[in-house]
């Protein structure tokens, strides 16, 4: 095994990174111009502002090309390959992932373009080109160790990309309460893995699954899966270990809250995934209603019951729309937990095609709001009053995803509810898990409530008397047709969702 | 051919957002004619043999993986019922001419409804047959919250929530269809046997989830409120076509899907259904507005639907499926009356307050189509209503004699509440107390204009039409109810 041999398949993320530090270069470069102009200049603020807004332009072209760069060489990957005895993994559903995580790294670069309160772009560019690398070795690893790597560089950067708009104390309130609850989280995960280590003698996930077929139930087993399991609940925020997100979702600059909701999420689902599938797969269990056996599949289950109850009774009470998408998001980590819990290919497939779409649906969601708060200052429901008037592109957007998120046809959430649903009930067998998925309906028809109520006040509500007039945009164009492309995907997915979901189901077999 | 109602009616939504607002309402217009011309066209060219059968029109493979197709198809029922959603959405629009507050959005919401309906009607297959069905109720949401009247956004929520309650029943149900047969195609749904235990209870739930829709007793709240809330074109569209979802899905999917279960719940059905009617049509009668009365009448005449499809009989069925079709036209014309003839110019939907304008002097047209959709309404026999009905009738003598003479009770409460508006609201006689009669200067008396007129022509046409000549759909529609598994 050379090194160049190691530097070829892991191109992706050595493109990534060079294309962070060439960032981080621009953005020191332009920094020091813009504080030269601003002492020399006789007319500082214009001028200094103007050389920023190059400078931003700049970090944020850099960055975007890295990330195409990274997309064209992971498709120029080889079909299989290992490493390391499963350190570094190549198979078509990593790469796949890994273009995914990239695109929606991109549409994050593009909405932190657009946002005026972050005085370094290049720094916070910098973090999010390292979170995505974060993404990308966590996707494409099926070792506990490099996995728990990849969760923490992932975690290190959002923590700081959560903090970072120093002017504004909720941020910074955002950050500490995800570093607090993150890090005692990352604890959990190491201990269980350790344990889990201790038992196998291997950190492979393939390998631990072999021992595990041989070695009783007992409690140390059931306390090392528990404790793993753990640390991946907190980061997709499923109830109760999601107490963080109602603040971070909230309080974080919006293109922060948009990565930590999307690439963060579809990244720990297919992690969580591979572990619980490939490596805890001998202790599998069953949750169906009569036959409760031991195993991860009831701990998942009750996790999925008690996210959607949670996330959607919470979500009925908020009035602001960050919070509202935050529990709302803790009620779809317990759909998608569902195609986990029914296991399986199809199970799987289902839980990855949900998490995708719901990322790009969360990432056009924040999106509008980026545009809304910048035109009002804020990212209340009373805000969006009387959008569809003032912006009526922006408003169809919103429909699109409120209406995906709600699991409307023809809208790529609506596909992936009904491929969830039907997956958990067809594994449950003589319908076990029909529980499971009548509260799953049922929380999605609570959820229809508060995205209806928001749309209310984009399409019915009257304007407040303190909205920006008609056609006053203070929003750029690269933000919009970003927004609009999202929404564009989510529409071309929910009618043809076979692009997606026949690429996940090959790339599985 | 018959399937570019759904792609045209879709084309001309988009269309709408690419032109500017003068042409909005001429788009929408040719689309709908498109609509019911390839309807008509159908309904003349199709031979009768081939409407025996859910004749399949188009199936292309969609999500492959999953078995899911984009499967459209065909038979009697399936082309009344699309012929009813073309005659009530050119009416509708032409009752929607003088739209003028966020026109573009109104069309659009209005076509997305009307190209859902048409897609229910035509669909085949499970999935796709639940998407159009999910899609109709989301426009509707809009139209009634943007441009309503009376109480919008309660009504609009209400109905909405109600809706999506049934849908999710639904969505319950089409899950475990799906999961215990493997198929979504509603052909071959129609051959596989599902285990009496499992029909037992899947029914129900299936069945429940479309009734919401069709506002079966005691769920039917929502259809007065949102009636009532609704702008002209809402009601009409509502209690046109949207009602007859619930109905139609009923018929075609719960039942023939789940035929054993159908039979353990039909008497349940039945009972629920007769309540309903009489309970409707005593509640109509106290009502003081107008469109609370027609919008109780509506959830009335939808219980002889129900009980329709309760008889299991080939001869109750068509009957009720005969009663979607003329109810879907009587309701629309006089919710037409009340809401674009009447309230437009009178600015009151008051009987009260109606009864002392003398309407039948002032607005004639409005009078007589009043009087033509009463009569219809009431059942009085040359009208589709009479022709419906009776079919229903006589279908559920054979079945449930019981339930015939308390619907016949319910029959007569129906003449009560439907005369007493139509006395009230055109015909009473002016008590001139004093000069104190508001007389026309008191509202703005515009004459009824062309597309008023045509729009209620266009109704009345079709009611008398079908009331004088049933067997011109019944041909139509009892081959293609006989072929159905569920009579046996």
């Amino acid at each position: 095994m050379s090194y160049l041999e190691l530097l070829k398949l892991a191109l992706p993320e050595v493109i990534v990174v060079i294309s962070a530090l060439v960032v981080l270069a621009i953005g020191l470069t332009g920094r020091q111009r813009t504080a030269v102009a601003g002492v020399s200049s006789a007319k500082p603020p214009t001028k200094a502002a103007g050389t920023a807004a190059a400078a931003t332009d700049w970090c944020s072209l850099a960055a975007a090309l890295g990330v195409g760069i990274a997309i064209a060489a992971v498709l120029m990957l080889p079909r299989n390959a290992s490493l390391f005895s499963g350190m570094l993994v190549i198979t078509p559903l990593t790469s796949l992932f890994k273009i995914i995580c990239l695109v929606l790294a991109f549409f994050t670069v593009c909405l932190a373009r657009s946002e005026k309160s972050l005085r370094h772009p290049g720094e916070y560019l910098t973090i999010i080109l390292l979170a995505t690398v974060g993404l990308m070795l966590l996707v494409g690893s099926e070792e506990l160790l490099m996995i728990f790597i990849g969760l923490e560089l992932l975690g290190l950067s959002l923590y700081v990309m959560a903090a970072f708009d120093k002017t504004d104390v909720r941020s910074a309130e955002a950050g500490l309460k995800y570093f607090l609850f993150g890090s005692t989280s990352s604890a959990f995960t190491l201990f269980g893995i350790s344990l889990i280590y201790g038992m196998s003698g291997s950190t492979g996930l393939a390998a631990i699954s072999e021992k595990l077929v041989a070695a009783p139930a007992q409690p140390l087993l059931a306390t090392g899966i528990i404790m793993t399991l753990i640390g991946f609940a907190f980061k997709i925020a499923a109830a109760p270990f999601h107490l963080w997100a109602p603040d971070a979702y909230q309080g974080a600059p919006i293109p922060s809250a948009a990565f930590i909701a999307s690439g963060s999420k579809v990244a720990s689902f297919v992690v969580l995934g591979k572990i619980v599938l490939v490596g805890f797969g001998p202790v599998h269990g069953s949750s169906a209603w009569h036959a409760m056996a031991a195993g991860w599949s009831p701990i998942l289950a009750a996790l999925a019951a008690l996210s959607i109850l949670i996330g959607n009774l919470v979500a009925l009470a908020q009035t602001n729309v960050r919070r509202l998408l935050a529990y709302s998001a803790v009620a779809h980590a317990g759909y998608t937990l569902l195609g986990l819990v029914a296991g399986g290919r199809d199970g799987f497939s289902a839980t990855l095609f949900y998490a995708t779409v719901y990322a790009i649906t969360l990432v056009g969601a924040f999106g509008v709001v980026a545009v809304v708060r910048s035109e009002t200052g804020g990212d209340d429901v009373k805000n969006f009053s009387g959008l569809a008037a003032r912006a009526p592109l922006l408003a169809g957007c919103m429909a699109i995803f409120m209406f995906s998120l709600a699991g409307i046809p023809p809208l790529a959430g609506f596909f992936g509810k009904f491929y969830l649903f039907s997956a958990a009930l067809r594994a449950g067998g003589d319908h076990g898990l029909l529980w499971l998925v009548g509260l799953a309906l049922f929380g999605s028809f609570v959820s229809l409530y508060y995205y209806l109520i928001v749309l209310k006040a984009i399409f019915v509500d009257q304007p407040s008397a303190s909205a920006p007039p008609r056609d006053h945009v203070s929003s750029d164009l690269l933000q919009r047709r970003a927004v609009a492309a999202l929404a564009g995907i989510v529409l071309l997915l929910g009618i043809m969702p076979d692009i997606l979901a026949a690429r996940i189901l090959a790339a599985m077999s | 051919m018959i399937a570019w109602t759904i792609y045209i009616t879709f084309a001309g939504a988009v269309l709408l957002l690419l032109f500017p607002g003068v042409f909005a309402r001429w788009i929408t217009l040719l689309t709908t004619i498109a609509g019911l011309a390839l309807g008509v066209v159908a309904f003349v060219r199709t031979p009768i043999a081939d409407l025996a059968h859910f004749t399949t029109i188009v199936k292309v493979p969609w999500v492959p993986p999953l078995g899911m197709n984009y499967h459209l198809a065909i038979d009697g029922v399936s082309l009344t019922m699309v012929l009813v959603t073309g005659i009530s959405a050119v009416s509708t629009v032409l009752f929607s001419w003088d739209v003028d507050h966020r026109q573009r959005e109104f069309f659009f919401w209005l076509l997305l409804v009307v190209a859902g309906c048409y897609g229910v009607f035509l669909s085949a297959d499970l999935f796709l047959f639940f998407a159009f069905y999910e899609l109709v109720i989301v426009p509707k949401y809009f139209l009634i919250a943007i441009f309503g009247s009376t109480n919008k956004e309660y009504g609009a929520m209400k109905l909405t929530l109600y809706s999506f309650f049934g849908g999710m029943l639904v969505f319950a149900g089409i899950l475990v269809v799906y999961v215990t047969a493997g198929s979504l195609d509603l052909n071959q749904l129609a051959q596989f046997h599902f285990n009496p235990q499992l029909q037992s209870w899947a029914f129900p739930v299936l069945f429940l989830g479309f009734a919401v829709l069709a506002g079966i007793w005691p769920l039917h709240t929502w259809a007065p409120t949102g009636h009532v809330a609704a702008p002209t074109a809402g009601s009409m569209l509502l209690a046109g076509i949207v009602m007859k979802l619930g109905s139609y899905a009923g018929l075609r999917v719960a039942m023939n899907v789940f035929p054993e279960g159908f039979q353990i719940w039909s008497k349940w059905i039945a009972a629920l259904a007769v309540i309903g009617i009489v309970y409707a049509a005593a509640v109509a009668l106290r009502q003081r507005d107008l469109k609370f009365v027609i919008g109780y009448s509506s959830v009335s005449h939808m219980g002889f639907v129900l009980v329709g499809l309760a008889t299991a009989n080939a001869l109750g069925v068509s009957g009720a499926v005969l009663q979607m079709f003329s109810h879907g036209v009587i309701a629309a014309l006089l919710f037409a009356v009340a809401g674009r003839m009447l309230y437009r110019r009178t600015h009151t939907r008051e009987l009260d307050a109606l009864a002392g304008m003398n309407l039948s002097g002032a607005l004639p047209f409005a009078a007589f189509t009043f009087v033509i959709a009463s009569a219809a309404s009431m059942g009085i026999p040359g009208f589709s209503g009479f022709a419906a009905e009776i079919t229903i009738l006589i279908g559920a003598w054979k079945t449930y004699p019981i339930a015939v003479w308390i619907i016949g009770v319910g029959m007569v409460l129906t003449a009560a509440f439907t005369l007493r508006a139509l006395v009230k609201s055109f015909f009473s006689e002016v008590r001139v107390q004093a000069g104190r009669v508001r007389t026309d200067t008191d509202w703005n008396e515009q004459s009824i204009t062309l597309a008023e007129k045509c729009g209620a022509c266009l109704l009345m046409f079709a009611t008398l039409a079908v009331g004088l000549y049933p067997k011109l759909l019944l041909d139509r529609i009892m081959p293609a109810v006989e072929a159905m598994r569920f009579l046996k």
